[in-house]
């Protein structure tokens, strides 16, 4: 719907992240392009989640940058940070839906906030948000009283609520059965699809990744940074780096030093 | 953004066909349709099969989605044949995703009035099943208090210690301030009628008695539930949230026995010191007020002596104990019957202090009424 500006939508230069004196991972640099489904990928524990959180500024960089549209996250000011984060929607590992509030007023939530629409356009769309990933009729459902798959799916429609640029998910089939976990595949490539967002995910559930992804990154824990990104079909078979390779395939790699990545399970 | 308004025609076609026109910008901000005239207009042409035309839609976002969506939702309702063609590419994708799980139907809740909230017997009923579910509760804590005492309880030793530090030494600040304020008060509060009678100085046997049978023990109990009552719901209702009872349960330990035990007995434990330091303290707040109205430090002294008993301790002590219970069964009940939201939590802490607070009140009466009756 948007014009797109320039083709890299999210730029990451240099980014060291770290807690403290603790290194997690350096020299993180890659784009991801607009339109792009983009993985991080990469075994338990090597800071894939603590990346997305720096892509979100819910934490900071210990050095380098983050560019939205080629403008800096990291050195924006609060107010430019907020507009910037107003075209994103977000869908945390759990749900992230607040359990004292009813699906409806949920998802009305952002809207109240940040568009004039009157409360009687607000539940038309809340509906339709709540239809698009197949919840529709459960408005005035508590987060408790509906299934983990429901309630990944009604954090997608909160995410989705105002019509974001970019659409940011931590580990959305995390915990879903396999069927769950494909039908959630498919709904973020149809609405990718059809709204033209940039989607960035945290996943290392192979099967995602190899059905929706069209880009991404791989951190590895031994050696503290990226070492390989790109299309993780291409990747799987021709990737240099003989850990990318196992990953992918799921080997237990003899000739690996590290320990093999796990194909699922939460981290 | 273009400037153009949303807008939509409805042409009747033939008898079995109307034909939804669409056009102009559908996004947020700009102005919007009213769907009752649409629905209004639908009606009065009640064609078999609605058509719609997009191509004249400029940009579009939710608002377009969501017409489109209700636009839907009334042709299914009322059996019309709903055809889309040459929606924006994107609209038609989202709209067949949209509609491709049929709407849930919630199932009727009974509506209540609020009324009926305040209806005496609905209350009593409530108070009621308050009451036998500590009581239960309490059945629950005796059995597990049992098996403590056989030595077949799961309770870890180093949990009831992390909870006497909770409720003891990090009490006492807050416990010094109110109990020397609380001497204060009494030793006011009397003094200025006894000043008519000429007898200030039994300022001090009133501000003794009355500390040590009766406000010393209960503003601590008051503290206490609203500090360490409070502070078990919330610990145990979020514990249940995170599912660590179901945890605990299904490794074969009871959360009776587990959790609640070591909390209790370090309230059982915590309070009665507590207590005693808060009536020393009280006593020293009367001894202050007293010296502010002229009589001595030496003078208070004697004469606290002499209205000091062991009886008056005793009746501050065995209601401390009486009160730690309460309150312990009052925050634990509320956390472990907590709900699985964070608003449940919120309630959980809320009405522990209520009832604990009310417990409090009512026992302290009844006992008042015992003592009296054996002149203890």
């Amino acid at each position: 719907m948007s014009t797109p500006t320039t083709d890299q939508h999210i730029s990451v230069r240099e980014l060291t992240m770290a807690y403290g004196s603790f290194v997690i991972q350096r020299d993180l640099s890659f784009d991801v392009r607009r339109g792009d489904i983009f993985v991080i990928m990469g075994g338990s524990g090597c800071g894939k989640s603590t990346l997305l959180k720096h892509m979100l500024g819910l934490l900071a960089p210990a050095a380098g940058d983050i560019l939205y549209d080629g403008s800096s996250f990291v050195g924006a000011s609060a107010q430019a940070r907020d507009a910037i984060r107003r075209t994103w929607g977000i869908s945390y590992q759990t749900g992230g839906m607040f359990s004292a509030m009813t699906l409806a007023e949920n998802v009305a939530l952002p809207l109240q906030l940040y568009t004039p629409y009157s409360s009687s356009e607000i539940a038309d769309i809340v509906a339709y948000k709540l239809a698009l990933v197949g919840l529709a009729g459960y408005q005035e459902y508590y987060p408790s009283e509906i299934s983990g798959g429901m309630n990944k799916r009604a954090a997608l429609a909160r995410a989705i609520a105002l019509d974001p640029e970019i659409l940011f998910f931590d580990e959305p089939s995390a915990g879903l059965d396999p069927i769950s976990s494909r039908l959630l595949d498919d709904l973020i490539v149809e609405l990718q699809q059809s709204t033209g967002a940039t989607v960035v995910m945290v996943t290392h559930e192979l099967a995602s990744i190899f059905a929706i992804a069209t880009n991404s990154v791989y951190l590895d824990a031994a050696s503290r940074t990226m070492i390989d990104h790109g299309d993780p079909r291409y990747l799987r078979d021709h990737s240099e780096q003989a850990v990318v390779r196992q990953f992918l395939n799921r080997s237990n790699g003899a000739e690996a030093k590290t320990e093999p990545p796990r194909g699922s399970g939460n981290e | 953004m273009s400037e153009s308004h949303p807008g939509f025609e409805l042409v009747h076609q033939n008898d079995e066909e109307t034909l939804l026109t669409l056009s102009g910008a559908w996004v947020r901000g700009s102005a919007t349709v009213d769907f009752a005239e649409f629905t209004h207009e639908l009606h009065a042409a009640s064609p078999k099969r609605l058509l719609v035309e997009g191509s004249g839609i400029g940009e579009w976002d939710s608002t377009l989605m969501a017409f489109l969506l209700q636009c839907y939702n009334l042709c299914h309702e009322e059996g019309l044949e709903f055809a889309p063609g040459k929606l924006p590419e994107g609209a038609a994708k989202l709209l067949s995703l949209a509609t491709a799980v049929e709407a849930h139907q919630p199932p009727a809740e009974q509506q209540e009035n609020w009324l009926s909230s305040l209806n005496p017997l609905a209350l009593s009923r409530r108070i009621g099943v308050v009451l036998t579910d500590s009581l239960s509760f309490t059945g629950e804590v005796s059995i597990a208090l049992a098996r403590l005492v056989t030595g077949k309880a799961n309770t870890r030793f180093v949990d009831f210690l992390h909870f006497c530090y909770q409720a003891g030494p990090n009490a006492i600040g807050i416990i010094s301030l109110t109990s020397v304020l609380v001497g204060m008060i009494l030793a006011y509060l009397g003094a200025v009628q006894l000043q008519q009678f000429g007898a200030e100085v039994y300022v001090a046997n009133l501000v003794t008695i009355g500390i040590l049978r009766e406000m010393g023990v209960l503003m601590t109990a008051v503290v206490m539930a609203g500090r360490t009552g409070a502070a078990y719901a919330a610990q145990l209702g979020t514990m249940q949230t995170n599912e660590e009872i179901d945890a605990i349960t299904t490794l074969g330990i009871s959360p009776i026995e587990f959790l609640v035990l070591p909390r209790m007995l370090a309230l059982l434990v915590c309070m009665p010191l507590l207590t005693l330091y808060a009536d020393l303290l009280g006593i020293v707040g009367g001894g202050i007020v007293a010296g502010g109205m002229g009589i001595s430090p030496l003078q208070f002294i004697s004469q606290t002596e002499q209205a000091l008993t062991l009886n008056h301790l005793f009746v501050g002590l065995i209601k401390s104990v009486l009160f730690a219970l309460l309150i312990a069964v009052a925050g634990c009940r509320a956390g472990i019957n907590c709900g699985r939201s964070s608003a449940a939590v919120g309630m959980a802490a809320t009405e522990a202090v209520v009832t604990a607070i009310v417990y409090l009140i009512v026992a302290d009466a009844g006992i008042n009424i015992l003592f009296q009756s054996i002149r203890l």
